[in-house]
């Protein structure tokens, strides 16, 4: 079973590409799958016949008892055949019911095979949970199939209400099967209905078994998504909707009524639902023009009748039930089928345009005449055998006593009832599709080939046969009713001689006779009659105010913007733990006013630096106050035996204030304001509000501390990481897993920068010299010789016209020594002779210094962190004094690739270690006397280290090159664009 | 376990400062509020060392007793480079929302009502599309009933005239 779902899988992966190849031929390729399932399935029924089912099982979530388990037993080979029986015969149909151009044609092809894989595991689970799988399954393949034409409103409307409908059916199954599961003890379905769960859980958990059942098998009041779901192609009607689909529910009943068939809930549900059902859907379907509505309505009725007969819990019910469920699966497929014919012969299912089909078409005719005397009980076809033994067992049973009889009856009248409208509407479809009407004209047809009717004739001829050979086929059917509690005596036939049922029979016959005969009062009657159960109306009100209402709330809810949410977070913030620490009781024993003295001086200058950075209106002041309170930090920690901070915030400090820059420069200078005075005093409120509780909360955070820190074991934890700097050993070893994940985000953050700047694309470098645009190459740029300004100029127009530049310090400047590589790409008016020599005297002594913070950080200050921000502020000095050619010599490399490289070996030495046997990010170390740096042991966290040093060094890259020289690239663009109306050259497609 | 209380109401006040500049509307002023915020938040965390001590990095003569907690630095050290991450990508929204408002003129003031009405608009138009879907599929199932006295012979009029005063009808109704 497992070997042969898993074969519909493969197969339904690989039918869309070979649908590309072969076009509609594909379908009879792909139906040797289920044909092949059928043909072994076959092979097993000797086995099951026997009393052993054949079971699989493998293990799957052992934690929740839930395995891949997988049990063919007679009530699942029979339902095992019927899916795949039906699912090879209508894909072979698909075959000449598509035309090769038939848009997403493998998608169908390959999702209805699907669903026959997916329908084949749904029977024959023996998991409950893994049965709920393979139904949501049915499900969301359903919604697609009848979705197919995705162009067409009533194909989305269709799809959807049938997936709303049939999952809400399967949670509330769901909610039933842990129920049911947990009280029992156990998932497995067929130890559940051996010994089975009794009380208050058993009843809830049934019956909200049942509601999915009943909504999968479109019973009343879920009934409408059914006639619904005809805006599917008709294949899928024929297959999902007829005879495999929708008898999901009647299986879960039929599985359930051994065991759980006495319960209270159980038979008002089955039996009242059931005889409403085939009434409503017999009564709707007598009213139909449509004829595949008119079939739809039918099988809304049929399923209400095979719930009634399959759930009624007697062991002759169980027999007719099943054969009926046989009879139904293949009188239903072929009447679809031939209504697909129909359809495509003529253009449309409207009876009323049809006339003459009868005589053109003999064979159609002769087909669908069989499937539909199987419909309507007549003899003798497999309809009638099953319908006889229906009767039967109910008069039998009304003889019983309790509370039996009366259901008995209940079910008796309701199934008499609804066979009477069953033959007048199966009457009704005949004469709708094939009579010659005197007053229409002859349809016009184009005959879709001969071979399109082996599939319906197949299964026509199937009925007819079966009902013959019913005392083969009867041991099957019989080894699942004996489950059921009855006599074993009462067997399936044709003939049983003058019983009641068969006068029950002639009788429906004769009414429904009547009915058809005064067609035109029923008709009358029925628009009369207010629809009693138009449950589709009151679906589709629920959808509807359920829609305005979640747009109603959103627009309430989310209409005051980003300050409004803010506000609001910020307001339960202040609420929720400003109430919480006020009522706490654990203040600090003893507070110090201050540290060390000038601690009060530096927070002083910080809390006003803060201030006033709420009002300043200028957005670079604003910045320079904030950065005043950020070297405030610097301060503080440099003072207080925290040197690893101090650097880090220094260098952080000075790379953020230059970014800043780099943006503001090109955004207005002053703050637009909008906010009304009165959001002013609001905005202090809330803000001092939430100062106010912050500092509690420090407070009472310090107070609640009891036990000694953990800095007490760290020391002899760090030497044994061969480090003496503490911090930087838990960075790089002890907490190395956090810093992975914040390098993660570094690398994350990078991306999102460049992503945001670039617009056709972020992959490369800062731009290079020798790139091409410019038309210098190196070799002259190495050669300190002065130049005439006008060849340096020439090839810059792309840069900056400064074609008018004639002054003389513009000259002057232009024949000075080039300091720096790209030093002649900046106009020589924004040159500085002063900053050029710096930067060259610097650059190089920062990175060497930066390595060596890099590599001492695991004994001294530093780290990978350290260094890669020094690393990081030498690359912006190169950029602010010599632009973004500059950048781009100084950093010869792909921000992204620097940024790869530090994850990967961050990440790799995390790994590494696995394949030497031991834990992610076992440390490992190597130790070397090292000139000048002194000892170093040189270990996996080193190497971890140089992968931080590279994603720092690759984020400061990253953002230098897109908030510096794309931003650069882009300003010169709008500048040329106010200069000269000639299209800009297009830089950005290489960056 | 004891802390300073400088520290604590330097930490209330830059929180206090950057939680209200953070609710104006100006992106450039919410990053402004961030740092801020940031800021105070790593105080708080480092405020948690407790007493500070000599830096904690063993030598000769450390001893390990009167060394800084250095957990709370290790948290801080991260967070401030996680800072500049998140600083240099706001920026970056910044400066991409500006360039695209450029058109306009609302430099990088973020949208609120114009946006939120249609967003309501937006959302309408779903529900209009998926009950157009479902009134779609109800009309055909409805189409399908048949009317009582619609005789067959006059079937085809009839209809048309059925048709004919829907559409009148609904033409009244607009």
């Amino acid at each position: 079973m497992i070997t042969s779902l898993a074969i519909f899988a493969a197969a339904s992966v690989l039918t869309p590409w070979l649908t590309k190849r072969l076009g509609r031929r594909v379908f009879p390729l792909i139906a040797l799958v289920p044909a092949a399932t059928f043909v072994v399935l076959l092979t097993w029924l000797p086995g099951v016949l026997a009393g052993t089912p054949v079971v699989e099982s493998v293990t799957w979530i052992p934690e929740l008892d839930i395995a891949l388990s997988f049990r063919m037993d007679a009530l699942a080979l029979i339902l095992s055949l019927v899916v795949t029986g039906i699912g090879a015969l209508v894909l072979l149909y698909c075959t000449w019911y598509f035309a090769d151009d038939e848009p997403a044609l493998g998608r169908f092809a390959a999702l209805l095979l699907a669903f026959a894989g997916v329908m084949l595991g749904l029977v024959t689970s023996d998991d409950v949970f893994v049965l709920f799988t393979f139904w949501e399954a049915t499900s969301v393949l359903s919604y697609l199939l009848i979705g197919h034409y995705t162009g067409r409103k009533e194909s989305r409307g269709a799809a959807l209400q049938a997936l709303t409908v049939t999952t809400f059916g399967g949670l509330a199954m769901l909610v039933g099967l842990v129920l049911l599961a947990v009280e029992g003890g156990t998932t497995s379905l067929s130890e559940l209905i051996a010994h089975p769960v009794t009380g208050a859980a058993a009843e809830w958990g049934i019956a909200l078994v049942l509601v999915g059942a009943i909504s999968k098998s479109a019973l009343v009041p879920f009934h409408f998504w059914l006639p619904a779901a005809m805006a599917a192609p008709t294949p899928v009607s024929a297959y999902l909707h007829a005879a495999a689909m929708v008898k999901a529910g009647v299986y879960l009943v039929a599985r359930l009524a051994p065991g759980y068939a006495d319960l209270e809930v159980w038979h008002p549900i089955v039996i009242a639902l059931g005889v409403l059902t085939m009434l409503v859907g017999g009564w709707r379907a007598l009213r139909q023009y449509d004829l595949k509505l008119l079939l739809a309505y039918g099988t809304v009725s049929q399923l209400g009748f095979l719930v009634l007969v399959t759930g009624f819990g007697t062991r002759d019910a169980a027999l007719a039930g099943v054969a009926l469920l046989l009879a139904h699966a293949m009188f239903k497929a072929t009447l679809f089928l031939t209504v697909g014919i129909i359809d495509h012969s003529a253009g449309t299912r409207d009876w009323r345009k049809l006339s003459g089909l009868g005589r053109r078409m003999p064979v159609i005719t002769a087909i669908a005449a069989l499937a539909a005397a199987s419909m309507a009980g007549v003899p003798p076809l497999l309809g009638f055998v099953a319908k006889e033994g229906v009767l039967t067992a109910f008069i039998d049973a009304t003889a019983e006593g309790g509370s039996i009889a009366t259901w008995a009856w209940i079910a008796l009248i309701g199934s008499v009832a609804g066979s009477v409208l069953t033959f007048a509407y199966t009457a009704r479809f005949l004469w709708g599709a094939f009579s010659t009407k005197p007053d229409v004209p002859p349809t016009p047809l184009h005959a879709p080939g001969a071979a399109i009717a082996i599939a319906p004739a197949t299964l026509a001829v199937g009925s007819l046969v079966a009902a013959f050979a019913i005392g083969f086929i009867e041991p099957l059917l019989a080894a699942y009713a004996d489950e059921l509690p009855g006599g074993h005596d009462t067997h399936l036939a044709l003939w049983h001689g003058l019983e009641p049922a068969l006068f029950i029979s002639l009788g429906i016959f004769a009414i429904g006779g009547l009915l058809v005969w005064g067609r035109r009062e029923v008709a009358r009657l029925q628009a009369a009659v207010v629809p009693m159960v138009d449950s589709s109306r009151g679906y589709l009100g629920i959808v509807s105010a359920v829609d305005r209402t979640a747009a109603a709330v959103t627009t309430a809810i989310q209409s005051r913007g980003l300050p409004g949410y803010l506000t609001i977070i910020i307001a339960v913030f202040i609420g929720g733990l400003g109430t919480a620490t006020i009522l706490n009781s654990e203040w600090p024993a003893d507070i110090r006013l201050w540290d060390f003295t000038s601690q009060p001086f530096i927070a002083f200058v910080m809390c006003v630096a803060a201030i006033a950075a709420v009002m300043v209106r200028q957005r670079m002041t604003a910045v320079l106050l904030v950065s005043v309170t950020g070297y405030g930090l610097v301060l503080l920690f440099g003072m207080s035996g925290a040197p690893d901070l101090a650097l880090t915030q220094a260098l952080v400090e000075t790379i953020v204030i230059v970014v800043f820059v780099l943006v503001l420069r090109r955004l207005p200078k002053q703050i637009a304001q909008r906010n009304p005075p009165v959001h002013k005093l609001a905005r202090g409120v809330i803000g001092g509000l939430a100062g106010l509780v912050m500092g509690v909360i420090g407070l009472v955070a310090l107070g609640a501390r009891i036990e000694p820190t953990i800095a007490g074991g760290l020391p002899a934890l760090a030497l044994e990481a061969h480090g003496k700097n503490i911090v930087n050993v838990m960075l790089v070893d002890i907490r190395a897993w956090d810093t992975l994940g914040e390098i993660s985000v570094l690398v994350a953050v990078a991306t999102g920068v460049a992503s945001l700047i670039f617009v056709s694309g972020r992959t490369g470098g800062a731009p290079r010299l020798d790139d091409g645009d410019l038309g210098l190459d190196r070799r002259d740029r190495m050669r300190p010789l002065p130049e005439p300004a006008s060849s340096i100029r020439a090839p810059r127009t792309s840069l900056a016209n400064t074609d008018g530049e004639t002054d003389a310090a513009g000259e002057a400047a232009s024949t000075r020594q080039t300091w720096l590589l790209a030093g002649r790409t900046i106009s020589p008016r924004n040159r500085s002779i002063l900053i050029e020599v710096l930067v060259r005297l610097l650059f190089h002594p920062a990175i060497v210094v930066s390595v060596f913070l890099l590599f001492v950080g695991h004994n001294a200050p530093g780290g990978g962190f350290a260094g890669g921000l020094l690393a990081g502020l030498a690359l912006v000095a190169r950029y602010l004094a010599g632009g973004r050619y500059e950048l781009g010599e100084a950093a010869p490399v792909d921000a992204g690739r620097l940024l790869g490289t530090g994850l990967l070996l961050a990440a790799g030495t995390a790994t590494a270690s696995l394949f030497f046997g031991g834990v992610p990010l076992e440390s490992a170390w190597f130790e070397t006397e090292v000139p000048v740096l002194g000892t170093i042991s040189i270990g996996t966290s080193t190497l971890f280290d140089i992968g931080v040093y590279l994603v720092v060094v690759g984020l400061v890259l990253d953002i230098l090159r897109s908030l510096g020289g794309e931003v650069d690239r882009q300003q010169e663009h709008a500048d040329d664009d106010v200069d000269d109306p000639e299209p800009a050259p297009t830089e950005g497609a290489r960056a | 376990m004891t802390g300073s209380l400088t520290l604590v109401v330097l930490m209330a006040v830059m929180f206090g400062a950057g939680i209200s500049i953070m609710l104006e509307r100006s992106l450039t002023r919410v990053l402004i509020g961030f740092l801020l915020v940031g800021n105070a938040v790593n105080v708080l965390i480092y405020l948690m060392s407790g007493a500070p001590g000599l830096a904690p990095i063993l030598g000769e003569g450390v001893d390990p007793d009167e060394i800084s907690d250095p957990l709370p630095q290790a948290f801080v050290l991260t967070a401030i480079v996680i800072n500049l991450g998140i600083t240099a990508f706001m920026l970056a929204l910044i400066y991409r929302s500006w360039w695209l408002a450029q058109l306009g003129a609302k430099g990088d003031l973020i949208d609120d009502e114009e946006e939120d009405l249609h967003d309501a608009e937006e959302a309408a138009d779903l529900i209009r599309i998926s009950a157009a879907d479902d009134a779609a599929i109800q009309e055909i199932i409805e189409a399908s009933d048949e009317e009582p006295d619609e005789d067959l012979e006059f079937e085809a009029s009839a209809r048309d005239r059925a048709d004919g005063d829907d559409r009148t009808d609904r033409e009244a109704d607009r």
